[in-house]
């Protein structure tokens, strides 16, 4: 029964969290939100016995790409848009845009419903633990990642280093004290 | 020496490992110093071609991942030798326009390392890794001049129409992995060989969204639309790079996925490649036709140059395979060397690379004139030049693969493009120079070698091609 009690916190969690992300008017506060709620998935992983991907989660999502919002949000400096001009000119309020989003949300809805409707039918195992540990588990995504992808693996680090060498020339000071402020 | 399970990966490391060595000595210089950064860079490329001489014919693979087979050594000769003439170019250029030596460098050397590592990765994982190594490296090396608005509006829309095409590979390779369980290409060939009379969807869907991914990186119509922004915005000596480095290296990945891996599907894709070259061909003739900026007209020239590619791709029979391996050791040396010739007249401000700037260079610089009309005679494929021979052998297998719709449509692009080459050539001659036109700038003794070097090749491939077409034969013989 605990197992049962921490999934629903963690469901409401994420599923609150998620839904305060869109209803905020300071942007700082809905990426906040969004790392809470993925922190919650992250929970909802673990429970579905998928460490790596829980870890994955909280690395990628909750860390380096939540940290790249916030630097976006930061050097825009939206938090000080005027409430009232922030309320006119936030595109969810175009009623166009409103509709279609409304329309594709409640498509998805109808989706899930559907697929959980059909694997119930031809007795697929929905929420079944089944196999899911043997693929996710850390120590066989590190075996496979240092046998047979070693030297993919290896590859990427010579790609972070190009991408990391790319980024310093290109937005490094020139000693000459040159325009800076390069797109990338 | 050679007999451990890194075989394959020497040549690749080599030149990894000299991308290091400039890294390194950049950080430790002490401040002025000069270091024969470029210099490192030469051992390193001169280790990858001693080592791929030495694996020659020996068929090592690592981590059965990348393969050292004739084909891919080949295609590493041709890669070492436009990273040689790369370097000797910009040393001069380097120093002009100012450009940070230690990452121009490694960024260069990078490059040459994700281009040796696509052209023998076995795997389309691998491949796709090296896309990005050397896709990242030169997306840097066009913005490289930060003070230049081109370069980096160039820089930028390369970047983003690139990341696009790279999701396109990646969602092939996806649908790839989703229908054979692997990405290794000898399995999945294996996986398609065995119903090949199948059409699924998927398997087309994978076929269609590689070709994409590919037909960007060779510029092929009608996913050409960065190339002349990007080659016109670049340095000159990086457009002379990315124009053959790039090339050859997609063209070998592209090569050996679609003659080996997807060969079983060749009635499914060899229609669609059909239109594509023809449709390459025309465009990049008729458009460069109007240009009036020599970049930007050569843009298109490597554009045209493609679609001749791909109609080796086409035919694919033996005389096609090896054409289009001997076309890639034309095209890089003959393209980079033009390249070569406009960066070294350039100045740090004023890039000099319209038509009218070459207006009676004959006068003034005799000898890069001369060695410039060699380059467009070789690219416009006029006999006794290499361009002439391997333009030959390309149509020669398209006929003899049935294909006379594509061959006329080369012969007839080949004979409009040899328009827009002889008038840059009218233009070095018979122009009077523009009084105002500033005094062409000095070329360095490093950078006239590396031209002689180039014009070498051209002759002396033009005039006796056939040991090195013999190795081309060979080399493709050993994996198709």
């Amino acid at each position: 029964m605990p197992e049962t009690l921490v999934f629903y916190l963690l469901a409401g969690l994420a599923i609150g969290a998620s839904a305060l992300v869109i209803g905020q008017r300071n942007p700082m506060y809905s990426v906040m939100l969004l790392i809470a709620s993925f922190g919650a998935l992250a929970g909802l992983y673990i429970q579905l016995e998928a460490p790596f991907v829980a870890v994955a989660q909280i690395i990628i999502y909750a860390g380096a790409i939540m940290v790249l919002f916030l630097f976006v949000v930061m050097l825009l400096n939206a938090p000080q848009e005027d409430a009232a001009e922030w309320d006119r000119l936030h595109p969810l309020r175009q009623p166009g845009i409103a509709r279609f989003g409304a329309m594709l949300g409640l498509l998805l809805v109808v989706q899930l419903a559907w697929a959980l409707i059909r694997a119930a039918e031809i007795g697929a195992p929905v929420g079944s633990r089944s196999d899911a540990a043997a693929v996710s588990s850390v120590r066989e995504v590190g075996r496979v990642l240092f046998t047979d992808y070693m030297f993919a693996f290896e590859a990427t680090s010579i790609l972070i280093l190009v991408a990391m060498v790319g980024a310093v020339v290109l937005a490094r000071r020139e000693d000459a004290g040159e325009a800076e402020g390069e797109e990338r | 020496m050679f007999d451990s399970t890194f075989d394959a990966v020497v040549p690749l490391l080599c030149v990894i490992l000299a991308a290091l060595a400039a890294m390194g000595a950049e950080a430790f210089r002490a401040r002025g110093e000069r270091m024969p950064i470029g210099g490192l860079g030469i051992v390193g490329l001169a280790g990858a071609g001693v080592s791929s001489v030495l694996l020659w014919n020996r068929n090592a693979a690592s981590f059965g991942v990348i393969l050292a087979d004739n084909f891919g050594l080949f295609v590493t000769l041709v890669l070492v030798v436009v990273g040689v003439l790369t370097i000797m170019f910009s040393s001069q250029v380097v120093r002009r326009d100012a450009l940070p030596a230690g990452e121009y460098y490694a960024l260069v050397l990078f490059a040459i390392a994700g281009m040796i590592m696509m052209a023998t990765a076995n795997d389309l994982l691998v491949i796709f890794l090296a896309l990005e190594i050397l896709s990242v490296a030169v997306y840097v090396l066009t913005g490289i001049r930060r003070d230049d608005q081109r370069a980096t509006e160039a820089a930028f829309k390369y970047f983003l129409l690139g990341a696009f095409s790279s999701a396109f590979f990646l969602y092939g390779i996806a649908f790839t992995y989703g229908v054979a369980g692997s990405t290794r290409l000898d399995r999945v060939g294996a996986y398609l060989a065995a119903q090949s009379m199948s059409d699924s969807p998927l398997i087309l869907m994978a076929l269609a969204l590689l070709l994409v991914g590919f037909a960007f990186k060779i510029s092929a119509v009608p996913f050409h639309m960065w190339t002349p922004d990007a080659y016109e915005g670049a340095p000159a000596i990086v457009t002379g790079f990315m124009s053959t480095g790039v090339k050859a290296a997609a063209f070998a990945a592209f090569a050996r996925v679609f003659l080996s891996a997807f060969e079983p599907f060749s009635a499914d894709w060899a229609p669609i490649v059909w239109i594509i070259a023809a449709l390459t061909m025309i465009l990049g003739t008729v458009v460069g036709v109007a240009q009036s900026n020599l970049k930007r007209m050569l843009a298109y020239s490597s554009i045209a140059h493609g679609g001749y590619l791909l109609v080796g791709l086409v035919a694919a029979n033996e005389v096609g395979k090896a054409a289009i391996l001997f076309y890639l050791l034309a095209y890089a040396v003959t393209n980079l060397a033009a390249f070569g010739v406009i960066a070294l007249l350039g100045s740090r401000d004023r890039g000099n690379d319209e038509l009218r700037d070459y207006a009676g260079l004959w006068h003034t610089r005799p000898a890069l004139a001369a060695l410039m009309t060699v380059c467009l005679l070789s690219l416009g494929g006029l006999p006794p030049t290499v361009g002439f021979i391997g333009k030959w052998y390309i149509f020669s297998a398209a006929v003899s693969a049935g294909y006379y719709g594509l061959a006329i449509i080369g012969v007839l692009t080949s004979v409009v493009s040899v328009f827009f080459y002889l008038r840059v050539v009218v233009m070095m001659y018979m122009a009077e120079r523009e009084v105002a036109a500033a005094m062409p700038p000095r070329v360095t003794g490093v950078s006239m070698a590396a031209l002689a070097f180039a014009i070498f090749v051209i002759v002396y491939l033009g005039v006796m091609p056939t040991q090195v077409l013999d190795l081309a034969s060979a080399s493709i013989a050993t994996i198709f």
